[in-house]
């Protein structure tokens, strides 16, 4: 339940590329994942990548030039809806032979990108990476999906601060049914209640939960909605 | 036939990218007047269709534009917040947002409202689909009525002018049981705005379970 929250703890300490590469690791670590990768490209061409594969196979992807055959990069850089690896076409010979050598360098068989738009015209992607059978891998990204959605784009905007991006705006701004949870909340009304209310599930309401408590930077429920009534973002 | 379609794959569509572009420009140019660039083939584009923009597209029969509406992140460049900004007060950058723009409605169509709601329907079921909380969308006075009947309003957070000028900016929730109301009205089952979904994302379930 607090993963996120413990996560978001490390991810706001980091200052540097280095700090956040090694964040990257222990996400990874954290969801028991094989790989985690975080690309970004801005709108002059820079890029930024901190990710688990192994130099030597980052070295020879770099070297082949494998971004041009790549699915996974060719399928997601033009899109912005979150992406199985399994639905991109691989039934090219050149991504088949691709898709062995990657494997033999220690990829697993399942995956999942994010791909982000970000202000100026700045590009990211998030891919997590696993080795399981699909019924497994169908369960984790059913039940992280949203957490990963919600990650990736806390990844980008880490990113961007550290590199001093002076397009970002100073704080983020809660969402309309954010607002709604957190404003339910403080009048002390139970998520079953809310849930009600809102007409959305649970499940739902603790996804707004989490990413208002995220964007807030609160260590916990009570922190995020005592924060959003001295910032004047819900009236009770 | 309902299709998801970013920029670079509708170009794989000449066909349906022409009569879309010509029926934009019918429509926002000739009939609503709006300051829209028309360009030497007769095309309606603007700076947002270079992003490469999800187009959502009611393809009729013959392989021709019926009905469309655009999609783009709100953590990129919207129109909402690089021009609308002053309706709503504050820009609205959020990850699970989208900003909906061009909603448009072919002159050919032989029933209008019809594709109206197919396209409603099919928006519904992008946002549901892929566990977006909210589309958001500058629209006009003309607009409402339609959304209304639909039983799919936004809530409105800002106006300005009055009358015939006036302009809105409104959101739209993405609930699951919208489906089954906009379907309804559409004429067409829930399953089958569930097939154009998974044809396009290659996704059998929902990304989140709402």
């Amino acid at each position: 339940m607090n993963r996120l929250v413990d996560m978001q703890d490390a991810l706001s300490q980091a200052t540097t590329l280095e700090e956040f590469q090694t964040f990257v690791e222990n996400l990874r670590d954290v969801y028991d994942l094989e790989h985690l990768v975080y690309h970004s490209v801005n709108s002059t061409g820079g890029q930024y990548a901190a990710l688990t594969y192994k130099p030597d196979w980052v070295e020879r992807y770099i070297e082949q030039d494998y971004a041009r055959i790549d699915p996974v990069v060719q399928g997601c850089y033009r899109q912005f809806q979150p992406i199985e690896w399994k639905t991109l076409d691989w039934s090219a010979k050149a991504s088949r032979a691709f898709l062995g050598e990657a494997g033999e360098a220690g990829l697993g068989n399942q995956g999942f990108s994010v791909p982000i738009r970000g202000p100026s015209g700045q590009f990211a992607l998030v891919s997590v990476n696993h080795k399981c059978n699909d019924e497994m891998w169908a369960s984790f990204t059913s039940e992280r999906a949203a957490d990963l959605l919600l990650i990736s784009h806390y990844l980008n905007e880490k990113a961007l601060q550290i590199e001093g991006n002076p397009h970002r705006g100073p704080t983020r701004s809660l969402s309309p049914r954010e607002k709604d949870t957190l404003t339910l909340l403080a009048t002390g009304a139970n998520r079953a209640n809310i849930a009600e209310t809102l007409k959305i599930s649970e499940s739902t309401l603790r996804v707004y939960i989490e990413s208002a408590r995220f964007k807030l930077g609160a260590a916990n429920t009570t922190h995020a909605v005592a924060m959003a009534l001295t910032h004047g973002l819900i009236v009770v | 036939m309902i299709r998801y379609l970013y920029a670079d794959q509708l170009l794989a569509f000449p066909k349906l990218r022409e009569s879309m572009l010509k029926d934009r420009a019918v429509q926002f140019h000739q009939r609503l007047k709006w300051e829209v660039t028309i360009d030497a083939n007769g095309y309606e584009q603007d700076q947002y269709d270079l992003l490469n923009p999800l187009y959502v597209i009611w393809e009729t029969a013959a392989g021709l534009h019926g009905g469309s509406m655009r999609f783009l992140p709100t953590a990129g460049a919207t129109m909402l917040n690089d021009f609308f900004s002053h309706l709503n007060g504050q820009p609205v950058s959020d990850d699970r947002i989208w900003e909906t723009t061009r909603f448009c409605i072919s002159p050919n169509a032989p029933d209008g409202s019809r594709v109206a709601a197919l396209l409603m329907l099919a928006g519904a079921q992008l946002g549901v689909g892929l566990g977006l909380s909210h589309a958001v969308g500058v629209f006009d006075a003309r607009m409402i009525r339609i959304y209304r009947q639909l039983g799919w309003p936004p809530e409105v957070l800002g106006t300005e002018g009055k009358g015939r000028e006036e302009i809105s900016a409104g959101l739209w929730e993405f609930r699951p049981e919208l489906l089954a109301q906009l379907a309804t009205k559409a004429g067409v089952s829930k399953d089958v705005a569930a097939h154009w979904f998974a044809r396009a994302f290659g996704l059998e379930r929902t990304m989140i379970a709402a």
